[in-house]
């Protein structure tokens, strides 16, 4: 792993693609590293395709901008088949597989299948696919870990919501665990 | 022996640059005389338009800031935001208030904007020399209508009372003239009840004065005086169009 | 030094404002700077400021130019369409010499344009935009930190030379979160004798105004303007040097596209190639005199911008045609990429020098 992980998130407006980006740069924050959080913006959040770009690093960020992901994170199916060739050789995709049937047809890249939206209906935390399917990013990409989830939880979920803390967590754990 | 008429406190030295026979200076003077009787002119701020009245900043002893054209409700609106005990007031022509400021004037008054407004309304563009104003009557002749205001080619004029009778937010509208001592008489008691208004946080008020313009008219002052009872006055009727505090003391 | 928060650019600048002082603020709803209205509606009924959704950019401006003649701190904030309604108010607050702080957040133009970012309003912010003679101070931020520090930077000179300081971001600017660490330091107040506070009757009326009849006192009025003008040339030039010792060739870049420039430029200096980059922070005043210099060095210059050429105009000027200027832009809301730049500056080391 390099010093720099770029991670693309994308999925539909309204699965919490821009949410678990927040996390992860909060969580990179926390740890002392450099982050930065880019979301697409326009009509597309109202429902349409939504993404973010997440650059966390040891190192001064240039370009928030991710064009090419060390890690893709594809919560449907449009997303996937936009993304799919931009990952870099070696890179990482993670694939919410209740919601994506197609498989990825790269072979120079690692490739996680995670039925996180089944997962989250199964364990009635329906909205949270996307803090699942981060849980599995936390446990492949090497320079993470579970550390700080907690810390990094308590400053995205917002206030108001603090009873949502546990389940968060809860999704995260579910997701770190899972074994395909 | 005892003076019995004196120039206003709240009027300056400077010799007015209107025209023999503008009202404006009437009017000047009513807003002057209303300062020093309510005893505000260390708190007051004008705003001045862009038209004949824009160096109304010389002749007014308060603070003073000079508005983009039709800018004058929301410029008082930035500075009466910034400091609400100033008492803050606007003197417009009928191009700056119902032309170009139509947005900013209806707004002020939907937002109920403790402002006063003294509107003047003499149906002309006075300072560029003549043209059709909002407010020239149909059929009136000026630089841009010279056949005559043509309703069907460029519409109707524009009633601000009545217009703003319509918005929730105005407090007190009121339609006054300057053209005989009866009307002065009157349009000084509107004008302060306007400033007492705002003193009080009644919010938006407005002060339509029908005014003159004899030099573009083309008509002597004397006679403009009596082309507004003529013509003016029953197109645009003098009196209270709103008064939301005599509304609800009625009730 | 505070504790960094992540916060989104448009967020990081309503909240420096308010740390710089200022409570009163006026704006209109646009794509994609909306954020900076939607922070000061939450947190101005807070502090006792002023939020207020005006029915219009150009009402909007306007009231700002009402808090400023009263001399307190006041902001405004809008994206390209929004900042051309704003033109005239700039222009009055120049001709009034009023402070105040004019955020544009860059869309695509012209029209209506897109609401991806764009640096397509540079000629504007830099060269006018309103009528008459004048200037705006223009600051480029290019990370969130800097959206928080120069917003506090352009109040201050705003206020120490009585003019618009205008805050020239872009879409990715104001989406973009970044962590930020909010500690203003020490706000100087300024004294403004000429501000509308009332006269109290104790004083001689102040007017806030324009209008200068006689052609003498209007010329002598803009003369004046334009020493001012010379002085925050000599005093307020703001840039950064990126990797510029030993460069031979000179990228010109701010904003958004300085990042990705820093990506090209340390990917071409794996490579070997010796390229650094001048990052004009102030816009105007204009990074002249370090430009003039590198000119002395570099065999070339390469301006990257969101523009079809803007800025490179003003390196042209600036380095006298010494060396040839080079573009590499995208437009419409498209943003380079590194390999692009990558790819410039590799045919520019190759070739540009040679003429």
């Amino acid at each position: 792993m390099s010093k720099t992980c770029r991670l693309l998130f994308a999925g539909f407006g309204g699965q919490g693609i821009l949410f678990a980006g927040k996390f992860l740069a909060y969580k990179g924050l926390i740890e002392d590293k450099q982050v930065s959080w880019l979301p697409s913006y326009g009509p597309e959040m109202r429902g349409g395709t939504a993404n973010c770009s997440v650059i966390i690093s040891d190192e001064p960020i240039g370009s928030p901008i991710v064009d090419a992901p060390d890690v893709l994170i594809a919560m449907n199916l449009p997303s996937l088949e936009k993304y799919e060739n931009s990952v870099v050789s070696g890179g990482k995709i993670f694939v919410d597989s209740t919601l994506i049937d197609k498989k990825v047809e790269r072979t120079d890249v690692d490739v996680y299948y995670i039925p996180a939206t089944q997962m989250a209906y199964d364990n009635n935390i329906k909205t949270l696919a996307n803090m699942i399917i981060t849980g599995k990013v936390l446990k492949e990409v090497e320079s993470f870990s579970l550390d700080n989830v907690d810390a990094a939880l308590k400053k995205v979920v917002s206030a108001r919501k603090i009873e949502l803390l546990g389940v968060n967590e809860t999704a995260i754990k579910s997701g770190y665990d899972y074994a395909e | 022996m005892s003076v019995v008429f004196e120039k206003p406190k709240a009027l300056t030295d400077a010799v007015l640059h209107y025209c023999p026979g503008c009202t404006h200076g009437i009017i000047h003077r009513l807003v002057a005389e209303v300062i020093d009787e309510l005893g505000i002119e260390g708190d007051t701020i004008g705003v001045a338009p862009v038209g004949c009245a824009v160096m109304a900043y010389n002749y007014f002893t308060c603070d003073f800031v000079q508005a983009a054209h039709g800018r004058a409700p929301a410029v008082a609106t930035g500075v009466k935001r910034s400091d609400p005990s100033k008492i803050v007031f606007t003197y417009q022509g009928d191009g700056d208030l119902a032309a170009i400021g139509t947005a900013e004037t209806v707004h002020a008054a939907a937002r109920r904007e403790n402002i006063t407004v003294i509107f003047v309304n003499n149906a002309i563009y006075g300072m560029t020399g003549g043209q059709m104003a909002p407010t020239t009557l149909p059929g009136q002749v000026t630089q841009t209508s010279p056949y005559g205001r043509d309703v069907e080619t460029v519409g109707y004029p524009v009633k601000v009372c009545e217009l703003l009778s319509n918005v929730d937010g105005a407090a007190y509208l009121e339609r006054v003239a300057v053209n005989n001592v009866k009307n002065v008489k009157n349009a000084k008691k509107a004008i302060k009840k306007a400033f007492q208004n705002q003193l009080e946080g009644k919010g938006f008020s407005l002060i339509e004065v029908v005014s003159t313009c004899p030099t573009n008219w083309g008509m002597t002052p004397e006679k403009a005086l009596e082309w507004v009872d003529e013509k003016m006055i029953p197109y645009y009727p003098l009196g209270v169009y709103k008064d939301i505090y005599a509304e609800e003391e009625a009730k | 030094m505070s504790e960094k928060v992540l916060m989104k650019g448009n967020e990081a600048i309503a909240e420096a404002a308010i740390q710089a002082g200022c409570h009163h603020y006026f704006g209109y709803p646009i794509t994609p700077q909306t954020e900076v209205a939607a922070y000061m509606a939450k947190r101005m009924p807070k502090i006792g400021g002023t939020f207020l959704q005006a029915e219009s950019e150009v009402s909007a401006i306007n009231m700002v130019i009402g808090v400023a003649s009263t001399g307190k701190r006041v902001m405004t904030s809008s994206s390209s369409p929004g900042v051309s309604l704003k033109a005239e108010g700039i222009s009055y607050l120049a001709g009034c010499d009023l402070p105040a702080v004019v955020v544009n957040v860059q869309r695509g133009g012209p029209g209506l344009g897109g609401i991806q970012p764009s640096q397509s309003d540079y000629f504007q912010s830099t060269k006018g935009g309103g009528h008459g003679d004048y200037r705006n101070i223009v600051l480029a931020p290019s990370s969130v930190q800097e959206m928080a520090s120069l917003t506090v930077k352009a109040f201050d000179l705003a206020d120490k030379y009585s003019m618009v300081s205008m805050i020239l971001a872009d879409g990715t600017m104001g989406q973009m979160m970044e962590p930020v660490s909010l500690d203003v330091g020490e706000v100087t107040k300024y004294e403004k004798p000429w501000a509308l506070t009332g006269t109290k009757c104790e004083r001689e009326h102040n007017i806030v105004n324009s209008l200068y009849l006689k052609p003498e006192e209007l010329e002598i009025k803009n003369f004046e303007r334009y020493e001012k003008y010379k002085a925050i040339e000599e005093n307020e030039v703001m840039y950064e040097e990126y990797l510029m010792d030993d460069a031979e060739v000179c990228v010109v870049a701010f904003g958004i596209t300085s990042r990705v420039a820093k990506n090209a430029i340390n990917e071409a200096r794996a490579n070997g190639v010796k390229v650094g980059m001048i990052r004009p922070i102030t816009v105007w005043p204009f990074p002249k005199k370090v430009l003039e210099a590198a000119a002395d060095k570099c065999k070339a210059f390469i301006c990257v911008e969101m523009s079809m050429g803007q800025m490179i105009e003003d390196v042209e000027l600036a380095i006298r045609c010494k060396k040839p200027v080079y573009l590499c832009n995208r437009v419409g809301g498209m943003i380079p990429t590194p390999e692009e730049v990558l790819a410039k500056i590799n045919e520019v080391n190759e070739n540009g020098g040679a003429f």
